[in-house]
């Protein structure tokens, strides 16, 4: 760690590998859920990698990453119990959506990724990274703030942005 | 997202960081300046006569010194929850300061005879008390915060409700030495509502003054 606070990516990369078995049996202690227990060691990382000037080489570095570890976790399990609150399950339901409104013929007319991949590159590059960061890596605003540099309210002007442009470059593609 | 590819962007966005300081040091520095600026604002505006009139009585020193022990012990735990790694025990650090100060201030409410009336009626002189420890915990909170928010806290509650708590009662230490009365059950309630409120401010704003950090 000391190596990676003072830029040594070899030895970083080669921490957060190390690290996670640990941080994952942690997180299992508190929950069970695979997907879950995945979110709370990636949590793990991104907090590991904004707070690493907080570790202090003096000390022993397991205390320092089970407290992140736990502390990550203990959110995950409150959002989740929040979110649980407001949300319902969707699979009892049988209608079917005809309405016009619920077949979007835009997104219709594009078929192929590589055709979206296409329309992705036409972006400015912060929107493009917005949109990759947010929608096809579903990252959360927080986690694609740390990765990408932005802060969490350019992520989402940019990500709105960048849907509004996808979205009428989609209507010219569709026109005949 | 897949582990593997954080990994990668994480590793790829490293840059060299400056380390924090031993958590113990940053609040020594802290509470150092702090006692220089409280210093120098008594030398200049308290009325030292009356204060050593006050001071005479063992109850009032002991009070005053209370409240002076609760503000550095909540401000150090504040710095040392800040980091992870630390005992979460560092949190109870204050209350004995802070409970001792209780019993001592309700000793003296018991000695005043329970009187709910202060000096000028119900509220009277007591609501400049409420006053000047939010206006001097204000300043002080910012101060504090602005360093405490290099830690990034991944819990900030406990940072922000510790740290408040540590500069309300610096304040009320400060205020020691401007007091011209002796305690009151409504000069305590208030002195209590100052630090409530700073309590509760601190905690309300502590995602946005700590998180961004």
């Amino acid at each position: 760690m000391r190596a990676a606070q003072e830029g040594d990516r070899a030895a970083y990369e080669q921490l957060l590998r190390a690290i996670i078995p640990f941080v994952r049996s942690l997180s299992r202690r508190r929950c069970r859920n695979p997907s879950d227990v995945e979110e709370m060691v990636q949590d793990t990382l991104l907090t590991v990698h904004r707070v690493r000037h907080t570790y202090d080489p003096a000390r022993p570095f397991s205390p320092w990453l089970a407290a992140i570890a736990q502390r990550r976790a203990i959110d995950i399990l409150r959002r989740r119990q929040r979110v649980s609150k407001y949300e319902t399950t969707d699979a009892d339901r049988v209608e079917t959506f005809s309405g016009a409104a619920a077949n979007n013929d835009d997104v219709e007319a594009v078929h192929s990724a590589e055709e979206i991949a296409n329309l992705l590159q036409r972006l400015p590059a912060r929107q493009r990274e917005a949109i990759e960061r947010l929608k096809l890596q579903e990252m959360s605003l927080a986690q694609a703030a740390q990765v990408s540099g932005q802060s969490v309210g350019a992520l989402k002007v940019n990500a709105h942005r960048a849907l509004k442009a996808l979205r009428a470059l989609m209507q010219v593609r569709g026109k005949p | 997202m897949e582990t593997e590819q954080l990994i990668e962007d994480l590793v790829g966005g490293l840059q060299p960081v400056r380390r924090l300081r031993p958590p113990g040091l940053r609040a020594s520095l802290w509470l150092a300046a702090v006692a220089v600026l409280i210093g120098l604002a008594l030398l200049r505006f308290a009325d030292w006569a009356g204060v050593e009139e006050r001071m005479a009585v063992p109850r009032i020193a002991l009070e005053c010194a209370a409240a002076g022990l609760t503000g550095i012990t909540a401000v150090l735990a504040a710095f040392m929850v800040c980091v992870p790694g630390h005992s979460r025990r560092w949190a109870a650090l204050p209350l004995p300061a802070f409970a001792l100060w209780l019993a001592v201030s309700g000793l003296g409410c018991l000695h005043n005879g329970w009187s709910l009336h202060g000096p000028g009626g119900f509220i009277g002189d007591s609501s400049h008390c409420f006053v000047f420890i939010v206006a001097v915990s204000v300043p002080l909170s910012i101060g504090l915060f602005a360093v405490l928010r290099r830690a990034r806290p991944i819990a900030p509650l406990p940072v922000a409700a510790l740290g408040t708590l540590g500069v309300a009662a610096l304040a009320d230490f400060s205020l020691e030495f401007f007091h011209p009365f002796d305690v009151t059950v409504i000069d305590l309630a208030l002195h209590l509502a100052g630090i409530g409120v700073v309590m509760a401010a601190g905690i309300a704003l502590r995602r946005r003054v700590l998180a961004a950090g």
